[in-house]
């Protein structure tokens, strides 16, 4: 079966600069993948050209076989949902407000459909949002708005979820959280692919690590070789050592 | 399990809740719009009854056919349509600060119209020359301001206002000047562009003016769930299968004839906009399902009683509207300013 993502000869430029150079890249259903990298090394391009929302790209970047932005735009985001960084919020939308703006790709009426309606009170439900859902959204803690969020690209119904730095503003224990719902979607077969600057969240937790280095793949692999010393030390500039027992989860120790 | 129940039981029902509210809305709008209607026309120097005008008893039925109710009228048409341009344009911007006059859409608007009655021009094809330049006028400051304060990736509420602020004084300003230019007859129409006011007018053109503005608010309110998705931002709607570039061109454009026509009609009258949204939405929450019926019909009636006092307050002298909605808006958008001052110096 072909992959659902498959990059080949992705690049983007800002101004001139290369801020993406992907030669060769592919994800399949069912894979939990971390991109990592240091500050500007493409991260959040890459997932916004997959995600449908940079479509200035060069090369191939295809989903389900087509090019990305070839896609309808309301079908693709039938399929693939993206999550952002932080959302900040003007207007009183609700918190079930705002995760019941992830069925808007399914329907053109005024109001919502039955089917709308269940999706919403399962992605409420997976995420743990429910005890909140009535409330201003712009009144919850980061660790809630985030969940909310999420909740809303589940609503989507996605195959394949994609999420700029989702634990970036999070406490360890929501940090926790939010990686273990992703391990439960990538258990029901969903692509999850999470940019993150926490390397040890990314050893821990994924299948796969792609390390990105100045918009070029560094290393892709699964954790333990893709976070080898030698990478790290050349790609973040810092000394690492990654311990990895069988049967365990490899952890990453910094030497200051 | 028992959770799992209450979840289906609710997505059988849930379609009838959305509508009921705003249903809701709707009706208790519609029934302070009638009554607006019905007692507004009464109340005035002159003391008149419905028996008597509609038994066509003189001067009552004079009073109320030619004066007080076309002006009730087309205070409700213009209350609407710039309360529904004010949410809109709040939510394209996304920002509760905007408003037709804040972002100098309605001055745009009042030069066009000046414009087109210096140079004389009648208009194209049975449409009004003052309608088609005060509609054009709107659009070109509309994307004056847009390009100024979307200089760089985000447009900050800062920017966006000074912006606004500056092309209004400019607006007025070109209008004084050509005020200077016409002669006597015309410097009085001139002038009257600086502060809009609601004057009795032909039903004609009122039923013009509303056909305009209702169709307008029809196509928006037909899009609120979009509208929703895009006062979140651009990104968030376009991840969700919008076109957000489209739907930020259709919504511009909507708010501009809404304001340009509303504005060819009145002149400019401020802070509708911002006030009527600003009050409603704490109520009602951000959904556009309900605020654009509810800010039309809340809309029609604020600026119809500002209007009524607007008439009696010195009678038998008369006030234009536009002072009385200036002097509630502009504590009201101070008051406003003040409490997002942290997130706009940003």
């Amino acid at each position: 079966m072909n992959p659902l993502f498959e990059l080949r000869g992705v690049s983007m430029r800002y101004d001139g600069i290369v801020a993406l150079n992907v030669a060769e890249l592919d994800f399949p259903l069912g894979q939990f993948v971390s991109v990592v990298g240091p500050n500007g090394a493409g991260k959040s391009t890459l997932l916004g050209i997959m995600a449908g929302l940079r479509p200035e790209y060069e090369g191939h970047c295809r989903f389900a076989g087509n090019e990305v932005k070839r896609w309808p735009r309301r079908r693709l985001a039938q399929a693939v949902s993206f999550v952002p960084q932080t959302l900040r919020v003007e207007f009183p939308f609700t918190a079930e407000q705002v995760v019941m703006m992830g069925r808007t790709p399914f329907g053109d009426g005024l109001f919502e459909t039955p089917a709308d309606h269940e999706a919403l009170e399962r992605a409420l439900e997976f995420t743990d949002t429910v005890a909140f859902r009535h409330r201003d959204f712009r009144s919850l803690s980061g660790g809630e708005r985030q969940r909310v969020v999420l909740a809303s690209a589940l609503a989507q119904d996605p195959q394949a979820l994609l999420l700029d730095e989702p634990t970036a503003f999070l406490d360890v224990k929501h940090q926790l959280a939010v990686q273990r719902v992703l391990r439960q979607l990538c258990a029901r077969g969903i692509l999850v692919v999470a940019a993150t600057h926490d390397l040890n969240l990314a050893a821990a937790f994924c299948d796969r690590v792609v390390v990105l280095h100045r918009g070029g793949v560094a290393a892709d692999a699964a954790p333990a070789e893709a976070l080898r010393a030698e990478v790290i030390r050349s790609v973040f500039e810092v000394e690492a050592i990654l311990h990895a027992e069988a049967g365990k989860r490899p952890w990453i120790r910094y030497d200051a | 399990m028992q959770r799992r129940a209450n979840a289906r039981g609710f997505g059988m029902t849930p379609e009838p809740a959305a509508a009921r509210r705003l249903g809701r809305t709707v009706a208790w709008g519609a029934l302070a719009a009638i009554a607006a209607l019905a007692l507004l026309p009464l109340i005035g120097s002159t003391s008149i009854d419905y028996g008597s005008a509609l038994r066509g008893v003189s001067p009552d039925k004079e009073i109320l056919f030619s004066f007080r109710l076309p002006r009730v009228l087309l205070a409700m048409v213009v209350g609407g349509g710039l309360a529904v341009s004010g949410v809109l344009f709040q939510a394209l911007v996304r920002d509760a600060l905007a408003d037709p006059y804040v972002l100098g859409v309605a001055g745009g608007a009042a030069l066009g119209a000046v414009l087109a009655i210096v140079f004389g021009w009648t208009g194209v094809g049975g449409f009004s020359g003052v309608w088609l330049s005060a509609s054009a006028g709107a659009g070109a400051v509309l994307l004056l301001v847009l390009a100024i304060a979307s200089h760089g990736r985000r447009m900050s509420s800062f920017t966006l206002l000074l912006a606004g602020i500056t092309m209004n004084s400019v607006c007025a300003a070109v209008l004084l000047f050509l005020h200077n230019l016409v002669d006597f007859q015309q410097s009085f129409a001139v002038l009257r562009w600086l502060m809009g006011g609601i004057e009795p007018n032909t039903y004609s053109t009122i039923g013009w003016l509303a056909l305009v503005v209702l169709s307008a608010v029809g196509f928006v309110f037909w899009r609120a769930r979009q509208w929703n998705l895009l006062a979140v931002g651009e990104e968030w709607a376009t991840a969700r299968g919008l076109s957000a570039t489209r739907l930020m061109v259709t919504g511009f454009i909507a708010g501009s004839l809404i304001t340009g026509s509303v504005t060819a009609v009145t002149g400019p009258i401020g802070f509708i906009g911002l006030i009527v949204p600003h009050a409603l939405r704490l109520r009602l929450g951000a959904d556009h399902r309900l605020l654009i019926p509810g800010a039309f019909l809340a809309g029609a009636v604020f600026l119809a009683v500002c209007d009524t006092v607007a008439r009696t307050a010195l009678a038998p002298s008369e006030v234009p509207v536009g002072v009385i909605t200036a002097l509630l808006g502009g504590p009201f958008f101070i008051w406003l300013l003040r409490s997002k001052k942290r997130s706009l110096w940003l």
